[in-house]
Order: structure tokens, then C-alpha cells, then sequence
């Protein structure tokens, strides 16, 4: 019987009554007295150098407080980056200034030039349009093969070139690999895109300065998944203001999806502004704002090889990547390629040599950084397409390749870093062909046929890194940052709880899983514990959301913290039973001692620690409050395994997804309810990638997918039900709730099953098409067929 | 400026409003009624939603000045004034059918529009009259889902939420 509280249990969410009733509290929900509004005139120009600005006539429309340009950042510091990547020479990344405002050139279609602020938001955008800028067009560098070569023009003029970083992993591989390719009996060999993609969370970005001239104290209300980070980054690198005058807020946020975890311009600017004008100053993002601003994702152009023996083992994997890394490097952008791509090429099989190359490419597009999956969605394409055409130049069963190389022992240290602690990839894959029906595809390809349809039938595996990440090892690798999450839990005097986390929730249900977790460990009912997250001023320090990273890392913190909560709390049962500490048991919200009916309640013992009239006090302090950091040991690795069934039509086409499964382990699994929700949403992100998503940019680097009547979002009818399953669980071994991590699955292990669909399709209709890059539109798919 | 006035749930409310002022920011700036989002300026994502005179419109492409007089319903006004939740917002919570809550307005007055006019839609009726709402966490599943629960459907051989 499914449970219905506690660890295991779908409670339904609290969090859902006030956005069902449109009482949350988004940024831009969130007025302060006297606000001024904030207008951004950003370049139209990819690549330009700025002759002249003049804003007299502008500073002279109504309502107009003061316009800024770039000058007035001169000396301020610059958005920084929060990843350091080591070439493969020892040399570290080129690192180009990353000013608040445009100074000199802008970089990309977007790059902000001036702000105006204003009484009102109408005031600022017309006041806007009367600043007279005059720019020289320089040439566009869009296309990374070329930004690359010999006399490119350059996206940074005091840098060497646009070649941010030639990284490979391991270089000492490379001769193994060498070998292994010389003699192995089959290569297969991909060429891919993996498409640019724009997170798009339906809320757009949002940023509140606000400052208090009586305290000097700084607020920031801002759409963040990981409101410390910005305090960090902004306070420490750009604005000078040290933490404690400096509160940043994260309030009801509208989706992430990676987008929001990076410290932007416009974040500096509001706060800046804010204490230049003393008064507090908002700026609403547009969407058409948003598609030029928010950080893209993907954008990584390769070429695979895979190896194979007589016998059809792999024996070794070589890649080159291109990554775009856009005009200017985002909080996290160098990491996405290398550490959290390079890292995942082993997939979920025993390839023993394994070489990846990648070189991060400044572009005059816009920054590019994590986007759900970040770099485990580009590494699991890359190879589970490979494999795919592999199986199929071999004539072999896809399915069968994959299970005869599957790791199958565990720990397994792969050759790309990184050490699996759990799995059973044949587990995920038995569970696949259950829900997915292998058996009854004939039939349902058959049908197919006869209605003038074309069905196709693909399937991958994929692994990810998540929990991310343990500190030391991370900053060996080049994160600026630790990695560690926090939680502090505070009981009450009347026995309830609030838990204020590091972490953030920004759809994933935080304030209902976590108190599943409290609840559990003490014995009490869910309602007594409440949850804080996203204000620094009653937080402890933490790291934020993505990643997947909340329960295995910011649950783990909460747990810790609990542990200690019971751990006083069993000293002062043990003082109120007269009993020895070593014989106190806690069940079911109770302590008792071992073998007596000796009892107390668990809110006599919370309200002894605030009123301390008979109490330990010689042995500890009064109060029941503590707090956990918690570096975790190892990443997590959820793997899975995903199916795709497509029909398309041969007169247009158009793809349809017929039918979709999903078989994960998560290890563990707190609420199953909202586990599943992310797949779902996951699975719909990668279906969006597969099909329908682009980022397009011409070779003026003007970006022609910049609203939702170009770009296309996945509607209702483009998807279908999703069949998901989470009952492979082998749990994470070096967490405490053994959980791995579930909310970037979907995104990560679906697209490579819809193209393997489709080619499956094609392939079925007897044409030579071995690979379609995404997305599949029908324009792709209709060219493939006339082969 | 000009002063308009209209009746939001069932109570009068009046502003002031510039000639090119969108119904969608009249409501959230003016009358203070933030339950209605804004998530793009291209009237596609459908985070705006509400009823005027008893039709949804995306309060995006409608002008204050327009809705001189109207009766207007948003997201504040579905609940029980006791806080129960409508049979729609009730099948969204049972079944999943939100994740961050931005879009969730807009979805939840849709729903109450196709329900009208449809009271029990198909799956795929559902999913066509979704097309002016994006939802970017739900991969729409429990939406979907929660929309046939609210109708009075039989949810139970649909994949569990």
C-alpha cells in the first residue's frame, strides 16, 4: 500500500493553493514606495563599436530620473565567472571583461548600452527611444568553425583569439585511445548539433534594487534559483558590498530550468541604481527581452567515433566538440562542456579508452550557459546516437549492443573521472520493454502502415552526475565556489519546525517533500514543519537549485541538522524520564525509555528547551536550533532508460510522438507524486528539443527565433501522455536519504530516443538517412525522405 | 490619463489608465490584482487569462479603456469565499497539474472557458484548446489529466501522476 505520509508518501503540494488563487508572490508582483522603473536600450547590432551616445535629449523627456551608459560603470567591477577552466596545455581559459553596461563595442543583438530610469515604465521605454547612438557595424562572428580561424575577426579585441579553451579529458589517453580506433574491427562515426536552445521559464526575469540610506543596507528582489550565489557574486565582485549589508530575495520564481541560476547585469544595475538614485528601482523583463538576455543553452556542434571488436564490445570513444560559449562567459559557462560533458562520455557503458576534446568559442551571440541537463543532455546524445548507428551499420539489435556493454559492477571508476557508486542498467532497460511494450510494436507499426503512417520505434540509456557537487574536488576542477548546501532547523517552543534551506524551489515542490523528510525522522505529522528558502536574511549560506542537486544535497544538510535536533532533544528527554540518554528512543513524535513506560511527548520536550525550569542546564544551552553544512562525498548518478515511438507522415513530415516511456532510478524516492512531474516536464523540454526547439541566429548574428511566433514552445498538442516508472531504485550510497536526483532526467534521456525513432522510421521506409539534426521539423524530416 | 472603472469578481474597481495601458497590467499595477501574469508580449503563452463579460481573452490584447464597464473575472475570484477551492483548481492540486504556478492562472481560466463551452472534452480536445497556454514545467501530462478529473472523467487508466 502506497503510504500516505512521510518518506514515500504524495502528499498534495502546499504550495499549490496560492498560485491556484494568484496569491503568490512573484518579483514582479512586488511595488516598493517610490519605485522608479528601469528601461534597458540594448544593441540591435551583433558586433558593433559605439561612436557616440547622446542622451540630452532623452534625460529631457518626463518622468525621466537619470540615464546611465558605461561610463558610469568605469571602475565598477564586472559580472564575473564563477568556473576557471585548465586547458589541455596547463593554460588557463581566456577571460574576457564582462562589463555591467556596454563600454567601448557591443558583443551581441541584446548587449545593454544604457538604462534609462524613470518615473514609470512607459517613461523609461520612450525616453529610451530619444537616445541618439551611434554605432560602427563591425563583422559578426557567428558560426564556431569559423570564429576560430586564422584573422577571425574578434569578439574581444585584447584577446588572442575567439578559442576560449582547448580542453580535452584525459589527455594521458589519447595514445590508448589511438590504439584502440587502429585496431578495432568497426568504427562508427557521427557528425551532430546539438541545437541552441533558450530555457524560456514562463516568467521572465525580474530584479527589485532597493536601498536604505538611514542603514546602508542593500535589497535586491530578484528571479534566482540560488539567491546567495548572487549576493556573493554581485556583492563581492561587482558592487563592493560586503554580505552583511547586502540582502538579496528570491521570492515565489517562476521556473528556472538553469536560465536563473546566473548573476546578471541587469541584477548589478537595479542594486547599483537603487543607491545612485536613492530609490528603489524594478526592471520586468519582456519576453522579447527575455530571448535576447537570458542565457541560451546547448549549441555545441561534434563529431563522435565509437570503436568496436569482432564481437561488438566498444573499446574505446573518441569526441571533438565545438561549444559555444557566446560573446561573453555566464556565471557557469565553462563548466557545462567540460566537466559536466566530458565527464558523462562513458555513459552507462565499459568503453575502456575514452578521449574527449572540446574548444569553448566566444561568438557575438548571446552568453551561452546551463540549461537543464547542462552538458550531460549534449554527452548522452552524442552517444547514444552513435551507438544507434552503430548497432545499425552492424545489423545488431540497438537494444542488445547496449546490454552487452553495460557496466554491471559497481563501483565502477569510468575513464573520464568519474566514479559510479550504484546502478543496474539492465534493471531500467527490463522495466523499458515492459511499460514500453516492445512486444506489441509490430502490431502497432502495422496499423501504422495502414493508415499511410510510418512508425518508428527508438530507445537510449543515459547517466547522469547530479548531487552536484563535493567542494574539494570541484575546485581542483575550476569552480570559484564551493558546492556544499546548507539548512538550518529551528523548533519551537510548541514543538513545530521551520527548516530555512540553502536551496530554493522554484517549481520542484520543496515545501512539500522537505517537511516529508522532518516528519518522518521525528514521527510527527507533516503540518508542523514549515519550510524558509530564498531570503538571505533567514537563510544560512547555500548554494541554491540545479543540478538536481536539492534533496541530495540540501536534504542531506536537513537531515544532518535534524540529526542533531534529536540528538539534544533525546539529552533532555533523557533529564525529564531521569533516564540514562543511551536508553532514550524516539518513535512516532515520542520519547521513551527502553523497557519502562517511561514517556514524553515530543512537545514537552521542545517546550523544556524554552522554558528551562527543570533542565539540564549544566550540561547544555536552552533551545532546540541547529544547523548543518553538508559537502557531499561523491556526485549521484540517476540513470535510465527512455523510449520513443514516432509516426510520421510521408506526405509532410511531421513527426508525432506516438507513445513515450521512461524507466529511471532515482535511488530513493521522497514524494513519487512530484518525482514524476519533473520526468513528465523533463521528457517535454526534450521532446521540445527533438522536435521543435532552435535557437537560430543569421549570419548578421540577428536572432530570427526571438518571440513565441518563431520560436517554437511545446503546446499541449504537441505531446503526449508519458509512461514513467521509478520502482529500479538502487540507492545513492554515500547520502544519507539515499536519493540521486530526478529533475533533469527527462530532459537529459529523451531526445536521443526521438531521433533514434525517426531515423528507425526512415530506415524502416527504406531510405539511407543515418542521421537528422534536430530539431525534426517537418522541412528536416520531409528533405531526409526524398533520399 | 483616464479613469476607467469595471467590476473585478463581482466587486467594483476603477483606475486611472493611459489610452495605450493593457487590461493585463491595469489589473496588476493599478487594481493590485497580481494573480494575472504576463509571460510573453506576443499574446502566445496564455499566462493572462480572464473572463470578460464571460469570455476568456488574454488580458494582453485588450486595452483597459476596452473593458470600461465589463465584468471581469480573474484568478482571485475562483475560490470560495472561504478559500475552497473550485472543482478546477481542486483536480489541478490532486493531480499534479502545476509546478512553479506562473502559468497556472491562465490554464486554470481556460479550463473554466473550455469547460463551458465543452463539459466533457477529449484528450485531444483538451490539448487543442491548450494551444494559446504554455506551460514549460508540467510537460502538460497532469494538466491534461487534472482538466478530464475536473470534468468528471475517469482518470485512473491514465499513467499515475
Amino acid at each position: 500500500m502506497p503510504k500516505d505520509s512521510g518518506i514515500g508518501a504524495s502528499p498534495k503540494r502546499r504550495e499549490d493553493v496560492r498560485f491556484l488563487t494568484g496569491t503568490g508572490n512573484y518579483t514582479d508582483d512586488i511595488n516598493l514606495n517610490g519605485q522608479a522603473y528601469v528601461h534597458f536600450l540594448r544593441s540591435d547590432m551583433a558586433h558593433g563599436r559605439i561612436t557616440s551616445i547622446d542622451t540630452t535629449a532623452a534625460a529631457a523627456m518626463p518622468g525621466v530620473v537619470r540615464i546611465f551608459t558605461g561610463a558610469d560603470f568605469e571602475g565598477v567591477g564586472g559580472i564575473p565567472c564563477g568556473w576557471q577552466i585548465t586547458d589541455k596545455h596547463g593554460e588557463v581559459m581566456q577571460e574576457p571583461a564582462h562589463p555591467v553596461l556596454a563600454q567601448g563595442k557591443a558583443r551581441y543583438v541584446g548587449d545593454a548600452i544604457a538604462a534609462v530610469v524613470a518615473d514609470t515604465a512607459e517613461q523609461a521605454r520612450d525616453a529610451a527611444e530619444a537616445i541618439e547612438l551611434d554605432m560602427e557595424e563591425l563583422p559578426a562572428v557567428i558560426d564556431m568553425k569559423a570564429a576560430v580561424q586564422e584573422g577571425a575577426t574578434k569578439v574581444h579585441d585584447d584577446l588572442t583569439s575567439n578559442l576560449c579553451y582547448d580542453w580535452s579529458l584525459p589527455e594521458d589517453n589519447k595514445p590508448a585511445v589511438e590504439e584502440a580506433f587502429a585496431n578495432a574491427a568497426h568504427v562508427t562515426t557521427l557528425e551532430l548539433v546539438n541545437n541552441r536552445l533558450i530555457a524560456n521559464p514562463m516568467e521572465p526575469r525580474v530584479a527589485v534594487g532597493d536601498f536604505n540610506r538611514a542603514t546602508g543596507d542593500s535589497t535586491l528582489y530578484t528571479t534566482s534559483q540560488n539567491p546567495h550565489v548572487i549576493r556573493l557574486l554581485m556583492g563581492a565582485f561587482v558592487l563592493g558590498i560586503p554580505e552583511h549589508k547586502l540582502r538579496v530575495i528570491a521570492p515565489d520564481v517562476g521556473g528556472g530550468f538553469g536560465t536563473k541560476i546566473f548573476h546578471y547585469a541587469e541584477e548589478a544595475f537595479c542594486t547599483f541604481a537603487a543607491k545612485a538614485l536613492n530609490r528603489a528601482v524594478k526592471w520586468t523583463s519582456t519576453r522579447s527581452e527575455a530571448f535576447i538576455s537570458d542565457a541560451h543553452g546547448r549549441d555545441h556542434v561534434s563529431t563522435i567515433q565509437l570503436a568496436l571488436d569482432a564481437d561488438n564490445n566498444f573499446t574505446a570513444l573518441r569526441t571533438d566538440t565545438y561549444a559555444n560559449m557566446g560573446a561573453y562567459l555566464s556565471t557557469f559557462a565553462p563548466s557545462v562542456p567540460t566537466w559536466l560533458h566530458g565527464t558523462l562520455m562513458a555513459g552507462n557503458y565499459k568503453t575502456p579508452a575514452i578521449y574527449v576534446n572540446v574548444k569553448a568559442v566566444f561568438t557575438n551571440t548571446v552568453p551561452v550557459d546551463a540549461y537543464r541537463g547542462a552538458g550531460r543532455p549534449e554527452a548522452t546524445y552524442q552517444l547514444e546516437r552513435v551507438i544507434d548507428k552503430a548497432a545499425r551499420e552492424l545489423g545488431v539489435d540497438p537494444v542488445a549492443l547496449r546490454r552487452q556493454n553495460f557496466i554491471t559492477e559497481f563501483p565502477y571508476a569510468t575513464p573520464v573521472a568519474v566514479e559510479y557508486d550504484t546502478g543496474d542498467y539492465n534493471a531500467t532497460m527490463d522495466k523499458l520493454e515492459e511499460i514500453a511494450d516492445f512486444a506489441g510494436f509490430a502490431a502497432r507499426r502495422s496499423a501504422s502502415e495502414a493508415r499511410g503512417k510510418v512508425r518508428g520505434l527508438g530507445v537510449n540509456c543515459y547517466i547522469e552526475a547530479c548531487g552536484i557537487a563535493p567542494s574539494n574536488l570541484v575546485g581542483q576542477l575550476g569552480a570559484r565556489a564551493g558546492l556544499y548546501e546548507s539548512a538550518t532547523v529551528r523548533v519551537n517552543a510548541t514543538g513545530g519546525l521551520v527548516v530555512m534551506t540553502g536551496s530554493h524551489s522554484h517549481g520542484q515542490g520543496h515545501e512539500t517533500s522537505f517537511p516529508q523528510v522532518i516528519a518522518e525522522m521525528i514521527g510527527i505529522d507533516e503540518s508542523m514543519v514549515e519550510v524558509v528558502h530564498g531570503d538571505t536574511a533567514n537563510t544560512p549560506m547555500g548554494m541554491g537549485t540545479y543540478g538536481s542537486r536539492s534533496l541530495a544535497v540540501g536534504g542531506s544538510a536537513m537531515v544532518r541538522a535534524t540529526e542533531k535536533i534529536i540528538a539534544k532533544a533525546k539529552k533532555i528527554a533523557a533529564h525529564l524520564m531521569e533516564a540514562a540518554e543511551a536508553d532514550v528512543e524516539l518513535k512516532d513524535g515520542a520519547f521513551s525509555v527502553a523497557g519502562t513506560d517511561k514517556s514524553v511527548a515530543w512537545g514537552d520536550v521542545t517546550l523544556a528547551a524554552y522554558v528551562p525550569h527543570n533542565y539540564p542546564l549544566e550540561d547544555i544551552e536552552p533551545g532546540l536550533e541547529e544547523t548543518a553544512f553538508y559537502d557531499p562525498a561523491n556526485f549521484t548518478y540517476p540513470s535510465g532508460a527512455y523510449a520513443c515511438e514516432v509516426e510520421l507522415d510521408p506526405e509532410t513530415g511531421k513527426v508525432s510522438i506516438e507513445r513515450f516511456a521512461a524507466a529511471d532510478d532515482f535511488g530513493n524516492v521522497v514524494n513519487p507524486m512530484i518525482v514524476e512531474g519533473q520526468v513528465h516536464g523533463g521528457i517535454g523540454q526534450g521532446i521540445g528539443q527533438a522536435l521543435l526547439e532552435g535557437a537560430v541566429y543569421n549570419e548578421d548574428g540577428q536572432l530570427l527565433s526571438a518571440s513565441y511566433m518563431d520560436y517554437a514552445m511545446p503546446r499541449a498538442d504537441d505531446l503526449p501522455f508519458y509512461q514513467v516508472d521509478h520502482s529500479c531504485q538502487t540507492p545513492c550510497t554515500h547520502n544519507p536519504l539515499g536519493v540521486k536526483g530526478c529533475g533533469e532526467a527527462g530532459a537529459i534521456g529523451s531526445p536521443p530516443s526521438v531521433v533514434n525513432a525517426v531515423v528507425d522510421a526512415l530506415q524502416s521506409m527504406g531510405k539511407d538517412v543515418t542521421h537528422v539534426d534536430m530539431p525534426l521539423s517537418p522541412a528536416r524530416v520531409w528533405q531526409a525522405m526524398q533520399g | 490619463m483616464t479613469k476607467v472603472s469595471m467590476t473585478v469578481n463581482g466587486k467594483a474597481a476603477s483606475g486611472e489608465a493611459e489610452g495605450r495601458t493593457l487590461l493585463s497590467s491595469f489589473l496588476r499595477e493599478e487594481l493590485g490584482f497580481t494573480g494575472t501574469h504576463v509571460g510573453c508580449d506576443t499574446s502566445q503563452c496564455g499566462a493572462c487569462v480572464v473572463h470578460v463579460n464571460g469570455v476568456a481573452v488574454k488580458s494582453c490584447t485588450m486595452l483597459a479603456v476596452e473593458a470600461e464597464g465589463a465584468e471581469v473575472a480573474t484568478i482571485e475570484g475562483q475560490a470560495a469565499p472561504d478559500g475552497t477551492l473550485n472543482t478546477i483548481q481542486q483536480a489541478f492540486q490532486d493531480h499534479h497539474g502545476l509546478q512553479c504556478g506562473f502559468c497556472t492562472p491562465g490554464m486554470v481560466m481556460s479550463t473554466a472557458a473550455l469547460l463551458k463551452e465543452n463539459p466533457k472534452p477529449s484528450e485531444q480536445e483538451i490539448r487543442e484548446y491548450l494551444e494559446g497556454n504554455i506551460c514549460r514545467c508540467t510537460g502538460y501530462h497532469n494538466i491534461v489529466k487534472a482538466i478530464m478529473a475536473a470534468s468528471g472523467q475517469d482518470v485512473s487508466a491514465i499513467a499515475a501522476e
